[in-house]
């Protein structure tokens, strides 16, 4: 099961609290499903251009990026540059 | 010294290249140092109208109407726009230089609507057959305007009693949202661990407020566009931009167009540092086009970029630090208050994210504060939001070492992230250099050298993520063998000569037979902005993905032309070699040129395209040291010594990242000790131009020595990291903590401009 940890604020608004959610999924489209089911408007909140790292490595477009069974994802601001 | 250790097991692969880590002569410069090079404002097309920009001189007014009947009278005016010529858009985001934008913003930006929201926003725009003329239009265009209460500073902006920009700006972020609209765009947090727990575990605790001022990127070349439409409506824009797809879409998106209706060309750039990754006369000059039936050229003054153009954010950022008495570093907490200008979107979150990064810290927060006033919408600069925050944190970090008597590069040496580190937005770190970097200062005989009088000597770090994203590539074989290797990024930093060396190393041919090109929006598919010190790694990959085709390709010509597989065929230095020994039969290698002489008759031109979606770009860390002298008598400061020191992942042409690591620390210096935006009480820009917004020149300068640590980014071919955020990150810290031990004061706002330095000295002195 892969491991989903949401920073405090975002989980207050989308997830009740929880910042460490368990997910079995074996990509990111995959995951979000699953997210989604559990937590109803979590897809429409990264809708603003959510990145996310997976296991360390940030994706700007993540869809179809592999989830391990042991990987650990977060979500964060969309990062650009100068 | 476990760190130490750590650093030195970490494995630097230390492979020999061709043409990789070499240093030969820029394709573009012979074009530059002799004025041939074609920049935005050298575009010249027949019967092209001259197009000037009429601007707000108001900080804050209502437009209650705009006549343009008197100069639309005027011979030779051809065409005039005001806002009411661009649609009204529903807010919609998308990815920006820095951060997202909203398009709305951008065009409300380019030009005002109901409200003019800064001194110098544009209210206008008129095209006619001269200059002369065009001003004489522009004085003809009478705007009435109610004048309304300014607020230019980020803690006046976010007062109770504060004048409001927009009366719809609901603070995103907080809870319950408020009901009253304000200039605090949006809060964001960060947080790991127990900041309340590890403060109270610390022994030493150091806290203190740090300001920046907003600073330009201040490159060379103003804005400059020509636009023009054909018979068919298809509009041709040529400019300077980082990016002729973002100009392309931000353009068909403010104008209600298909992006299939425009093409756009990227002239040469004359610097651009962020500040170009967005639009502002782009979309004007193309309605002028398309109303006077003529080619329009628009080009900025230096008074428009720097009263119209983004700067960067000034900040009001609040460090705690607490740490053990063994200086272990226990917690950190960042409150960051960023202007963002006239429009919504400043990196304060980027701040937030980067300003611990480089260091193990268990518990940390940092609570990131986006707020409007009346400035120039901020735009990108040189790793966004990062080094006000790095400010405060790297200046907090100074005195704690002070504070314990401990050496402010062992320190961090004890706290500083590796691999494994968790970062404050989450993810872990992989493989990087930050320790690198400090063994590397820490050997540099710079750190050990003797000070004089009134010397001080300031080390900081810094930390930049590096993106990737998508881009794209080509590699055409040319009948003679030569090789041209199309890209979609205009090169601001020396990325043509990047991309040729990559694709000659894969080809294994000579260098000087590969021509690198930028292709506009019509010849190579779509790639990201040139930002987020991306296109080196992103595109360079998308290089390397187009040339490793065209070597599948050439040992299957070659197997077609030997009458063997292409399994049977190796492809090394430049040519092809069969492998496959037949008795009777010699076949003597096939070179390149041969191979695309005979290419018609073994299946046609031989080309490479690729486009990808790159992720893993190698994180980037820096550390800085400076030696300055400070005259007592007159406040002034003089850098005397620096050196930059950054992990690079793998320089492909080292003088262009050295030239990097230059510009970024002469830039943050420019920061620390001079530049700044000057208004007076009803909010106009008073310093316009480079004579008094004072960023620093060559003379001002010691000679920047630079150090490339190279811990090869596993997540590229050749290792690279991107190397062009980072190196603006330490040098306000590294600058203001090497002043504020010349004079044993610690100074917490920048710019340290000599009458600021010099009131606090003698501010001390009267303190006794």
């Amino acid at each position: 099961m892969a491991t989903v940890i949401l920073q405090t604020e975002f989980a207050r608004r989308y997830t009740g609290g929880q910042t460490r959610l368990t997910v079995a999924a074996t990509d990111y489209s995959a995951l979000i499903e699953t997210l989604e089911a559990r937590f109803p408007g979590f897809e429409e909140s990264l809708q603003g251009g959510m990145a996310v790292a997976i296991d360390g490595e940030i994706y700007q477009s993540p869809l179809l990026e592999k989830i391990g069974a042991e990987s650990e994802v977060h979500f964060l601001p969309p990062i650009g540059g100068g | 010294m476990g760190n130490e250790q750590d650093a030195l097991n970490l494995v630097n692969e230390q492979v020999e290249y061709k043409w990789v880590g070499t240093r030969p002569i820029r394709p573009d410069g012979a074009d530059k140092v002799t004025g041939r090079a074609t920049f935005g404002a050298d575009i010249d097309l027949p019967g092209m109208l001259t197009g000037v920009v009429i601007r707000s001189p108001h900080a804050h007014a209502r437009i209650i109407s705009i006549d343009t009947s008197a100069a639309a009278a005027l011979p030779g005016v051809l065409g005039i726009v005001t806002g009411a010529d661009l649609p009204e858009l529903p807010n919609e985001i998308a990815a920006g230089g820095e951060a997202p934008i909203n398009f709305r913003s951008v065009s409300e930006n380019a030009i005002a609507r109901r409200k003019a929201l800064y001194d110098g926003h544009a209210v206008a725009a008129v095209a006619a057959t001269s200059v002369e003329i065009a001003h004489e239009a522009a004085a003809l265009i009478k705007v009435n305007y109610e004048v309304l209460p300014h607020v230019i500073n980020v803690l006046d902006a976010m007062a109770e009693d504060a004048p409001v920009l927009h009366d719809d700006l609901i603070t995103k972020g907080l809870e319950p949202a408020p009901t009253k609209a304000s200039n605090i765009a949006g809060k964001v947090e960060f947080a790991m661990g127990d900041i309340e727990k590890g403060f109270a575990e610390s022994d030493v605790i150091i806290e203190r407020s740090y300001t920046t001022e907003a600073v330009h990127q201040g490159y060379i070349e103003p804005h400059a566009v020509v636009a023009s439409v054909a018979a068919d409506g298809m509009v041709n824009i040529w400019c300077s931009s980082q990016g002729q797809f973002m100009v392309r879409e931000f353009c068909a998106k403010l104008l209600g167009m298909d992006i299939g209706r425009i093409r756009v060309t990227p002239a040469e750039i004359g610097g651009g540092f962020g500040g170009k990754t967005t639009v502002y006369l782009e979309p004007l000059a193309v309605v002028l086009a398309q109303k006077s039936g003529r080619p329009v050229r628009m080009v900025m003054t230096r008074g428009e970029v720097m009263r119209a153009t983004g700067p960067t954010s000034g900040t009001h950022v609040h460090v705690k630090l607490g740490a053990k008495r063994d200086g272990t570093f226990v917690a950190g907490e960042m409150v960051l208050k960023y202007q963002a200008g006239a429009y919504p979107g400043s990196p304060a979150f980027l701040g937030g994210m980067t300003g611990f990064s480089c260091y193990e810290l268990p518990n940390a927060k940092a609570v990131c504060w986006d707020v409007v006033s009346n400035r120039p919408k901020c735009a990108a600069y040189r790793a966004p939001g990062a080094p006000m925050a790095s400010f405060g944190v790297e200046s907090a970090i100074d005195e704690l070492a002070q504070t314990l008597g401990m050496d402010p590069l062992e320190l961090r040496l004890k706290n500083a992230a590796k691999e494994g580190t968790a970062t404050i937005y989450g993810p872990k770190f992989l493989k990087i250099g930050y320790l690198e970097t400090l063994l590397a200062a820490k050997a540099h005989p710079h750190w050990s050298a003797p000070l004089g009088p009134n010397q001080g000597r300031g080390i900081a770090s810094g930390f930049w993520f590096n993106v990737g994203g998508p881009s794209s590539a080509s590699v055409h074989v040319n009948e003679d063998g030569s090789v041209s290797v199309v890209t979609g990024n205009p090169d601001i930093g020396g990325s043509r000569a990047s991309m040729a060396i990559m694709a000659a190393e894969v080809l294994g041919m000579d260098l000087s037979k590969v021509k690198p090109l930028i292709g506009d929006t019509g010849q190579i598919a779509y790639s990201f902005l040139t930002g987020g010190s991306r296109v080196t790694f992103a595109t360079g990959m998308a290089v390397c993905d187009a040339a490793k085709d065209v070597v599948r390709q050439l040992r299957t010509r070659a197997a077609k032309m030997w009458k063997v597989t292409p399994e049977d065929v190796e492809w090394r230095d430049g040519s092809a070699f069969c492998t496959k020994v037949e008795e009777g039969k010699e076949r003597a290698p096939l070179t390149l040129a041969a191979i695309a002489h005979g290419a018609a008759r073994t299946g046609g031109p031989i080309s490479g395209n690729v486009s990808i979606n790159a992720a893993g770009a190698g994180p980037g860390f820096g550390t800085h040291i400076c030696d300055v002298e400070v005259d007592p008598e007159t406040g002034a400061t003089r850098v005397i010594r620096y050196t930059a020191i950054q992990d690079v992942g793998r320089a492909i042409h080292p003088s262009y990242v050295e030239g990097q690591l230059q510009g970024g620390a002469v830039q943050g210096i420019g920061w620390a000790l001079n530049e700044e935006y000057v208004y007076d009480a009803n909010g106009r820009l008073q310093n316009t131009g480079f004579l008094d917004y004072r960023m620093p020149v060559a003379s001002d300068l010691p000679m920047i020595d630079t150090v490339l640590v190279e811990v090869p980014n596993p997540g590229h071919p050749y290792g690279v990291r991107g190397v062009g955020e980072v190196p603006i990150v330490p040098p306000l810290a590294a600058v203001a903590n090497a002043v504020s031990h010349a004079v044993g004061l610690r100074l917490t706002s920048l710019p340290i401009s000599p009458p600021k330095l010099l009131a606090a000295i003698d501010g001390a002195k009267a303190a006794g």
